[in-house]
């Protein structure tokens, strides 16, 4: 398959969660409460495909499939698109820009400040992912990048912090994080 | 010389009220009055009944919240919380399926004189009915407008001749495994309990709903009979009741005893105390659509005029 197809197809795939939320409000079935309803469905995106950009790694050593690779930076960027869809939502339309408001958000309450913080260290890594930047930076892109582990950690327990019964989600999440992290450690070691 | 004795009757003129001051009374007294009348009167019919359930008997108009313009029946139907069905918002909907409320029997008990049991079948005979438009506010921050149907849960509790150790209310929720698919998770610590101080629960806004939309109210909005507490938080509004008990000490609830320092025994609608996630100052208005405005919330959801004094001389920073 050329290799086109293949990008399309994934697009089109990371893509599907903004399109079936483009659905909704177009056909005005969003439920009583849209913002909740977007607010969730964002966040839930973001933090799935920044698992799922850590899984890439492991996928490759474990079925020697290697050309995964390629489609490693469009889930990030894709993560990364949703988190700003996520963030956006609560800076414009839940706060409605009252600097105010949002200073008291971010300030004291800890699990905005670990989401919020999360998306800051996303923008670094947006901004460095072409390929001209690779190059440039060479052995500190791979440093800087480092912090797509740190990320989802911000994001699972911002996650967690922002529910108040029933945490089977995040659990789920932090188990399967935990995973994809320990994989990394036991590489090292076995190095 | 004219010596000046004074008869007891006399008035003294530190007694005599300055006009100023006794036309400002009157003011007072008449914006006051006019307020009391613009609650009570009966300034609208009772609304559309709503949804496919048997209607309320003889469901009278209260005219209380007349001039509230109710969120629409398929919102106040299909978002809300009850844990007992599932802890998303659409579950209460979803999987409240199997859920019979009938035979449906109350058990009162505890610090009065005449314990006892009462039927869902003889609530509705016993005690008139009576629509009443209530604003609800979620501790979530969101807020609806539901015309209720039901009666004061003073009439309810008289019955049973509270003693003068009655200086709580305790509620708790049916625990059904099968009906309640929720139950089957220890979410919560099971049964739902909620309570009130007595002279909350004797306050005439204090209300037992059987219906809504003039209509019986459906399994996931708390079938057959709940609690309505107007200027609380909603979750204070416990849902399907089986138990009432009247207690002397204030009883542990549910929701305080998973996180007090979220959700307090009082949990009184108050815009100067945050939730420790979310600020209370605002609210989002179900049903208005993706970019419903952001109202500022009310203290006591608007019933000040009516409950203020039941926590005069409390310090609402500490109990919220």
């Amino acid at each position: 398959m050329p290799w086109w197809i293949r990008k399309t197809i994934a697009w089109v795939l990371l893509g599907s969660p903004a399109l079936y939320a483009t659905y909704l409000i177009a056909t005005n079935d969003l439920g009583a409460n849209p913002l909740e309803t977007l607010t969730d469905h964002t966040g839930q995106w973001t933090l799935r495909f920044l698992l799922l950009g850590l899984l890439i790694t492991p996928l490759r050593q474990l079925t020697g499939w290697v050309s995964l690779i390629r489609y490693r930076r469009l889930i990030g960027l894709f993560a990364a698109f949703y988190a700003t869809t996520h963030m956006a939502l609560w800076l414009f339309i839940d706060q409605q820009l009252d600097w105010r408001l949002l200073l008291e958000d971010v300030l004291d309450r800890p699990y905005i400040t670990l989401g919020f913080m999360g998306w800051l260290l996303l923008l670094p890594l947006v901004a460095t992912s072409t390929k001209g930047m690779i190059k440039k930076l060479g052995a500190s892109w791979r440093k800087l990048h480092r912090a797509v582990y740190i990320i989802p950690v911000l994001g699972v327990v911002h996650y967690t912090m922002s529910l108040k019964a029933d945490f089977s989600l995040p659990i789920l999440y932090a188990v399967i994080l935990a995973l994809l992290l320990s994989f990394r450690v036991w590489m090292r070691q076995a190095r | 010389m004219i010596i000046k004795t004074r008869k007891t009757s006399d008035v003294r003129s530190s007694e005599i009220t300055p006009e100023h001051f006794f036309q400002q009374r009157r003011s007072i007294i008449k914006a006051a009055m006019a307020s009391i009348a613009a609650w009570q009167l009966p300034a609208h019919a009772l609304v559309e009944p709503q949804g496919n359930l048997p209607a309320i008997p003889n469901l009278k108009d209260s005219g209380i919240g007349g001039g509230l313009s109710p969120t629409e029946y398929k919102h106040v139907t299909s978002y809300n919380n009850f844990y007992e069905f599932g802890t998303g918002k659409d579950d209460p909907k979803k999987n409240s399926g199997a859920f019979k409320s009938r035979p449906w029997t109350i058990s009162v008990e505890g610090e009065c004189d005449a314990p006892g049991e009462i039927g869902i079948e003889d609530i509705f005979k016993l005690i008139d009915q009576e629509e009443r438009v209530y604003r609800f506010r979620c501790v979530e921050a969101w807020a609806m407008v539901v015309p209720w149907a039901g009666f004061s849960l003073a009439t309810l509790l008289k019955r049973f001749k509270p003693n003068s150790k009655a200086k709580y209310v305790v509620f708790e929720t049916l625990v059904d495994k099968e009906m309640m698919p929720g139950t089957r998770r220890k979410i919560l610590d099971w049964p739902y309990q909620e309570g009130l101080r007595i002279d909350e629960a004797m306050h005439p806004l204090s209300m037992l709903v059987t219906g809504v939309y003039g209509k019986e109210l459906p399994a996931q909005n708390g079938a057959p009979l709940r609690l309505m507490v107007p200027w609380k938080y909603g979750f204070k509004s416990i849902k399907s009741i089986v138990k009432i008990k009247f207690v002397e000490k204030q009883p542990a609830t549910t929701w305080e005893t998973m996180a007090a320092d979220e959700y307090g025994f009082y949990a009184n609608v108050n815009p100067m105390v945050d939730h420790p996630r979310w600020t209370q100052a605002f609210h989002r208005n179900i049903g208005e659509g993706l970019f419903a405005s952001r109202d500022e919330t009310l203290m006591f959801n608007g019933y000040s005029d009516e409950v203020a004094d039941l926590y005069r001389g409390m310090d609402l920073t500490k109990f919220y």
